[in-house]
């Protein structure tokens, strides 16, 4: 159990997929203006990298280990994010349509989010078994949530700061995700696996 | 023969998530595009075209498609708020091919010109204009919805577009227009 919570917070703080691996760094910055739409991103992420980790796993150490067909496997898991996010914008459509507005156009963009496709791959390299993988997906998307809702915040403030003209639009806006990279290393060492 | 079954295997999976997918769109099919209707009903139902569209529901459609959300006149300022929180974009001023002037206005045809051509009347979306061929017309002034669709048309340029003055039976609180300042 105490291992489970240890790699939640492992991967969630000292191993953030945006700040410390630069994983998924596309919606970070693109979706990140207003926090509104920062936090529809954040739960259509955490759904899809959560369901995708647990397929891929299953696939890989059913179908893809057994028939020793490993080199498949980059491929094989874009097969499975791609079947996840469109299954989830129908679903989605269906049964709540504010959440699908909210959403918007996010959903299937989370298709190209290359954090859902490290999530998988980096689940096959650090030979995670079934839990270990729905939590290191599920810790890697809580994550990028939290990171990227703090950063949207913090950009809707500075869209009011009073920026000098060189560093207006998105060159304050990757000063300020520097800084906060910085600030996250500072959660190295928190955690020793 | 690892080729073979890796095609194999992979041609499986390919199916049987074809099939999830193609059972999950009938299973989960929505009918229309909800987005349209909730657009459709901020809209004014004016039916005035002004937008270059035939009516409020195609405009709706458009706008839902990546129309620019600031083509209804009759809507103005607030309209065009509303959609923009709908749609999640920014709210931005009216084209500017419209007029500012966006207060409640009706038609209005100087009888004296008028030679009951019944032009205005095939203009008029929402039937707000009586009269009959040689026939002096007017307008209803409670059915207009103040659209100016019927002004192009005339030939001698008799109508023309009265604001409504405002009196204590059409009178609404604007509390937006209110100026609220917080104060630090």
């Amino acid at each position: 159990m105490t291992d489970y919570l240890l790699l939640l917070v492992a991967t969630v703080l000292v191993n953030n997929f945006v700040l410390v691996q630069f994983l998924g760094l596309c919606p970070f910055m693109g979706v990140s203006s207003r926090t509104e739409t920062a936090i529809g991103m954040s739960f259509a992420t955490i759904f899809v990298m959560t369901v995708a980790s647990l397929l891929s796993y299953l696939v890989t150490t059913y179908l893809l280990v057994p028939l020793n067909i490993e080199y498949l496997t980059t491929m094989s898991f874009i097969l499975v994010i791609a079947v996840v996010v469109q299954f989830t914008e129908m679903v989605v459509h269906k049964t709540s349509a504010s959440l699908y507005r909210l959403l918007g156009i996010f959903l299937p963009l989370i298709t190209t989010n290359c954090a859902v496709l490290g999530v998988a791959l980096l689940n096959l390299r650090s030979h995670h078994n079934f839990f270990e993988s729905i939590i290191y997906g599920f810790g890697a998307s809580v994550g990028f949530s939290l990171v990227l809702v703090m950063f949207s915040a913090m950009r809707e403030k500075l869209a009011n700061a009073d920026v000098p003209t060189p560093f207006k639009g998105a060159a304050i806006a990757m000063i300020t995700a520097g800084l906060m990279s910085l600030a996250f290393m500072g959660f190295t060492g928190l955690v020793k696996l | 023969m690892t080729l073979l079954i890796a095609i194999l295997v992979f041609g499986l999976i390919a199916a049987l998530f074809g099939a999830l997918l193609g059972y999950a769109s009938i299973r989960f099919k929505v009918d229309a595009d909800p987005i349209v209707e909730q657009i459709d009903a901020i809209l004014p139902q004016t039916q005035c075209g002004q937008c270059g569209y035939p009516g409020c529901k195609p405009y709706a459609q458009a706008v839902a498609d990546g129309e620019a959300i600031n083509k209804c006149a009759p809507g103005g300022e607030d309209t065009i708020k509303k959609i923009a929180d709908l749609m999640g974009v920014e709210a931005e001023p009216l084209d500017e091919s419209h007029e500012k002037d966006n207060r409640p206005k009706v038609a209005f045809i100087i009888e004296e010109d008028c030679i009951g051509c019944t032009k205005c009347i095939q203009a008029c979306p929402v039937d707000a204009i009586l009269g009959a061929a040689k026939q002096m017309h007017t307008i209803i002034a409670d059915e207009c919805t103040g659209c100016d669709l019927c002004v192009a048309p005339c030939p001698v340029d008799c109508i023309e577009m009265r604001v409504v003055p405002e009196t204590t039976q059409n009178w609404l609180w604007d509390l937006n227009s209110i100026p609220v300042q917080q104060i630090d």
